[in-house]
C-alpha cells in the first residue's frame, strides 16, 4: 500500500508537522464543505420556500370559509397597506377574497406562551360581522392527550367557528357557554384553552382596529 | 428489614431493642388501612372493591412472579407486595377502568421495587411509582373523578371500572370535580366538615381527614413510624399555606382546607411514613416531612396540577440519601464543629 | 485488512447489525433515540437521516485518512460531518416539512450523535473505504433496527397505531407518557431489561446442557 504522506510514523513526523499544513487541511475542509452547503442550500431553496407558502396558503384559506385567494398586508403609520417581500412574517395578516374577489375576511397569525412551550394559531376574522370565523393551531408542543386537544379537540375547534369579539373573548368551564363571546374550555387543559383565548383577544388589540370595512 | 435488622445504626443511644419484624410492621399498617377501605367502600361502593382488587393481584403476582424461583411465596408472606396494592388502589379515581389499576400493581412492584433489588433497596415507594407512571401514561383518566355517594347506590359500578384493557371505557361517564380542582380553577373552597368526614370526591382512600386520621394516631401508639414525619409534614404544610392565606385571604385555600383536601392526609400518614424511603435519623425525619409539607403547597398554589401529594413525596424519597448523608451524627471525639 | 475475503466484508457488515448494535449493545446514540422515536415514521426518518450523515462522513474519512493531520483529525471529521448533516436537513426539509416539523433541532443535533463521531475515531480513520462504507451501513442498519423497534412500540402503545394505521380502533386509551421522552426510558429500559434476560435463559440453558454432558 502506497502511503503519500505517512504522519504515524515517529522520525518522519517531528511533534510538529507543519501548523501551515493544518491550517490548509482544516481551510480546504471548511470550503469544500461550504461550497457543499450553499449549493444544495440554492437547489432546495425553492422547495422550502414553496412549501411554506403553500402551507401558510391552506391555512389562510381553512380558517376563512369559502375564500380561494389571498393576499399579505401589513400596517403602515396605523393604515392597511398591501404588504412588500421586505415585510416580516410576524407583521403581516391575510386578507383572504372569494372568486369574484370579494373581501370575505382577514386571517390573523398570533403567538404567546401556552402551557409547555409557545403557542402559534392563525384564525379568521370576519370585519363586517366583527367574529372569529376559524382557528389552526399551527405549531403547539402541549402535553399529548390533554393540552394538544386545542389542535385536535374537533369539539374545541369549533368554538372558534362563530365567536363574537366584543367586548373580548373569555372562557367559561364545564360547557356553560351562552353568549356569543364565551369559548367552552376543555376539561383538563384550561390552562392550554386559555392561553389560546389570551393569544386571540392579544392579536385581537394589536388588529382589529384596523380593520374597518374595506 | 432495615427497621428489623440493620446493617448500621444511625442513632445515638438509647438503644432500645423492639421484636419489630417486617410482616408485623406490615399487618399492622394492613389493619390501619381497614377502616380507609372500608369508608372507600361506603363512598364508592362496588367499584372501590373492584379496583383494590385489581391493583393488589397486580402487584403480588407481579412479587411472586419475579421473585427467584421458589421464593414467589415466601416474599408474598411479608405482605408488602399486598401493602402496595392496597396503598396504590387508595390513591386512585374510583372510576378507573380495572386494567389500568392492574397495570399500576405490575409498574409499582417491578419499576419501584423489583428492579432496585426488592424490599429495602427501593429509593421510592412503590405504590407512588405505580401511580405516577398510570398519572403520566393516562392523565385524562387519573383526573377524572365519578360521583361519590352512599350505600344506597353500592351495586352502581362507576365510570369506566370495566373497560376492555388497552380501551377506553364509555364516554357518557358521570364525573365531577375534586375539591382541590374547584379551589384551583373556581376559588371555590369545599367545607371543611365535608372534607373532614370524607363526603367530597376523589381517590378511594383519601376523601375521609377523620378515619386517615385516627389510623395515623393508632400506627403512632404502636410506634410503627417516626411521628416526626407526619408532625413535619402537616407543620411546614400549615405554616406556609399559612402564610399564603394571611398575605392574600381570597386568593389562597386556609391552612385548614390545605391540610384536609386532596391526598395529603393519606400520603403522610400511609406512604411519607414508610421506613424504607424515609430518613431514619430523627433530625432527617424532621427535614423530610417538612420538605413534603412545603412543595405539597408549592405544587398546589403555583403549579399547573391541583393536586401534589405524590410528586412531593417522590421527590422527598428521591432526597433521602441526601439527607441521611447531610445530618449523619458525627462520631464522639472526631472532627469539630461546623 | 491486507486480504478482503467474503467473510470479512460481510463480518464488518453484520456487526453493527446485532453483535455491536450501536443502541442495544453499544449504548450509543441515546439523544435522538429517546427523542424522536415517538411514532415509527418519526424512528424511519431519523434512521435514514443518520444513515446519509454516517455512510457519507466514513466514505469521506477512509478516503482521506492519509491527508488528514493527526492532530486536527477530530475538527476535520466534524467539518465533514456537520456538512452532511446541513445537507440532509436541507433535503428533508425540501423532500417532507411534516416530517422535518416533528423532527425539528434533532436533525442538526446528529451532528452530536456520538456513534458518527465514533465509527469516524474507531473504524473509517484506520480502514479502507469499502470496509469502512460497510461498516458505516451495518451501524446504520443496527441504529435503524432499534428506532424502529422503539419507534413501533411506543407508538403502538403511545397512539395505537403503527406507521400511523389504527391497530385498536378509535376507543383505544392511548399510554400518552409513551410518545413523551420519558417513555423513551422506559421503553428502552424493557428492551434492555428483555435483552439481560435473555441472554441470561441461553446461558442458563448452555449450562445445563454442558451440565448433562459432563
Amino acid at each position: 500500500m502506497s502511503t503519500p504522506v505517512s504522519i504515524g510514523d515517529g522520525v518522519e513526523t517531528p511533534r510538529e508537522p507543519g501548523g501551515a499544513r493544518m491550517i490548509a487541511t482544516l481551510a480546504l475542509a471548511g470550503l469544500i464543505s461550504g461550497v457543499a452547503i450553499v449549493g444544495v442550500y440554492e437547489l432546495t431553496l425553492p422547495t422550502i420556500l414553496a412549501n411554506r407558502a403553500r402551507a401558510l396558503k391552506a391555512a389562510v384559506l381553512q380558517v376563512v370559509p369559502g375564500s380561494q385567494t389571498m393576499k399579505p398586508f401589513t400596517l403602515d403609520g396605523g393604515a392597511l397597506v398591501e404588504a412588500t417581500d421586505d415585510t416580516p412574517v410576524e407583521e403581516r395578516i391575510y386578507a383572504a377574497y372569494d372568486e369574484g374577489g370579494n373581501l370575505l375576511g382577514y386571517a390573523i397569525p398570533g403567538e404567546g406562551n401556552g402551557f409547555q412551550d409557545v403557542i402559534e394559531l392563525i384564525y379568521g376574522y370576519d370585519p363586517k360581522e366583527r367574529k372569529i370565523v376559524g382557528l389552526q393551531v399551527l405549531e403547539s408542543r402541549e402535553t399529548p392527550g390533554l393540552g394538544d386537544k386545542i389542535r385536535k379537540d374537533a369539539a374545541f375547534v369549533a368554538n372558534f367557528d362563530d365567536l363574537s369579539v366584543d367586548p373580548e373573548v373569555v372562557v367559561v368551564k364545564n360547557s356553560h357557554k351562552t353568549k356569543g363571546n364565551e369559548v367552552d374550555a376543555i376539561t383538563g387543559a384550561t390552562i392550554s384553552s386559555k392561553a389560546v383565548v389570551k393569544i386571540l383577544n392579544v392579536t385581537n388589540d394589536r388588529w382589529l382596529s384596523h380593520l374597518g370595512e374595506k | 428489614m432495615k427497621v428489623s435488622d440493620p446493617a448500621l445504626l444511625l442513632r445515638t443511644a438509647p438503644f432500645l431493642r423492639r421484636n419489630l419484624t417486617t410482616p408485623a410492621l406490615m399487618r399492622d399498617v394492613i389493619y390501619a388501612l381497614v377502616p380507609v377501605i372500608g369508608a372507600s367502600i361506603w363512598f364508592f361502593g362496588v367499584s372501590a372493591i373492584l379496583v383494590i382488587v385489581a391493583a393488589t393481584a397486580g402487584a403480588m403476582l407481579t412479587e411472586w412472579r419475579f421473585t427467584p424461583e421458589g421464593k414467589g411465596g415466601a416474599a408474598l408472606a411479608d405482605g408488602s407486595a399486598l401493602l402496595t396494592g392496597l396503598l396504590l388502589a387508595l390513591t386512585l379515581p374510583p372510576g378507573i377502568p380495572l386494567w389500568m389499576a392492574f397495570l399500576g400493581g405490575v409498574i409499582g412492584i417491578g419499576l419501584g421495587k423489583l428492579v432496585w433489588g426488592g424490599l429495602g433497596h427501593n429509593l421510592f415507594n412503590p405504590a407512588l411509582v405505580g401511580r405516577a407512571f398510570l398519572q403520566a401514561a393516562f392523565p385524562t383518566v387519573l383526573t377524572t373523578w365519578a360521583l361519590h355517594g352512599g350505600p344506597s347506590d353500592f351495586l352502581a359500578v362507576r365510570g369506566a371500572n370495566l373497560a376492555f384493557p388497552l380501551l377506553q371505557g364509555g364516554v357518557d361517564a358521570v364525573t365531577t370535580a375534586t375539591p382541590l380542582s374547584m379551589m384551583k380553577f373556581d376559588h371555590n373552597a369545599v367545607p371543611a366538615a365535608a372534607l373532614f368526614l370524607g363526603n367530597t370526591a376523589g381517590s378511594l382512600g383519601e376523601t375521609s381527614g377523620v378515619l386517615i386520621l385516627l389510623s395515623g394516631i393508632y400506627l403512632t401508639v404502636r410506634r410503627m413510624f417516626d411521628w416526626r414525619i407526619p408532625a413535619g409534614v402537616l407543620l411546614a404544610a400549615a405554616i406556609f399555606s399559612g402564610i399564603l392565606f394571611l398575605v392574600a385571604p381570597d386568593r389562597y385555600p386556609t391552612p385548614l382546607f390545605t391540610i384536609l383536601s386532596g391526598g395529603l392526609l393519606f400520603g403522610t400518614v400511609f406512604m411519607a411514613t414508610d421506613p424504607v424511603t424515609s430518613p431514619l435519623s430523627p433530625r432527617g425525619a424532621w427535614i423530610f416531612g417538612a420538605g413534603i409539607g412545603f412543595l405539597v403547597v408549592l405544587i398546589r398554589v403555583f403549579g399547573g396540577l391541583p393536586e401534589g401529594v405524590m410528586y412531593a413525596i417522590l421527590l422527598m424519597n428521591g432526597a433521602t440519601p441526601l439527607i441521611e448523608r447531610a445530618v449523619q451524627p458525627r462520631p464522639f471525639g472526631r472532627g469539630k464543629h461546623r | 485488512m491486507a486480504e478482503r475475503d467474503g467473510g470479512d466484508i460481510y463480518r464488518e457488515f453484520a456487526k453493527g447489525l446485532w453483535k455491536e448494535n450501536p443502541v442495544f449493545v453499544q449504548v450509543l446514540g441515546m439523544c435522538p433515540m429517546l427523542a424522536v422515536t415517538n411514532s415509527a415514521i418519526n424512528a424511519v426518518a431519523m434512521a435514514a437521516a443518520t444513515m446519509f450523515v454516517l455512510v457519507g462522513s466514513s466514505f469521506l474519512v477512509s478516503l482521506l485518512r492519509k491527508v488528514i493531520p493527526k492532530q486536527v483529525r477530530i475538527s476535520t471529521y466534524i467539518i465533514i460531518i456537520a456538512t452532511f448533516v446541513t445537507l440532509a436537513d436541507f433535503t428533508l426539509q425540501a423532500l417532507s416539512p411534516s416530517v422535518h416539523k416533528e423532527l425539528g433541532a434533532f436533525i442538526a443535533l446528529i451532528v452530536v450523535n456520538c456513534l458518527i463521531l465514533g465509527r469516524q475515531e474507531a473504524f473509517a480513520s484506520r480502514n479502507g473505504v469499502l470496509l469502512s462504507v460497510l461498516d458505516a451501513l451495518g451501524m446504520s442498519f443496527g441504529f435503524a433496527i432499534a428506532l424502529l423497534c422503539l419507534g413501533s412500540l411506543r407508538e403502538i402503545l403511545g397512539s395505537g397505531s403503527i406507521f400511523g394505521f389504527s391497530l385498536c380502533g378509535p376507543h383505544f386509551e392511548p399510554w400518552v407518557v409513551m410518545i413523551l421522552p420519558p417513555g423513551g426510558f422506559f421503553m428502552l429500559g424493557a428492551i434492555l431489561l428483555f435483552f439481560g434476560w435473555w441472554k441470561e435463559m441461553k446461558a442458563k440453558r448452555r449450562d445445563s446442557v454442558t451440565g448433562r454432558v459432563a
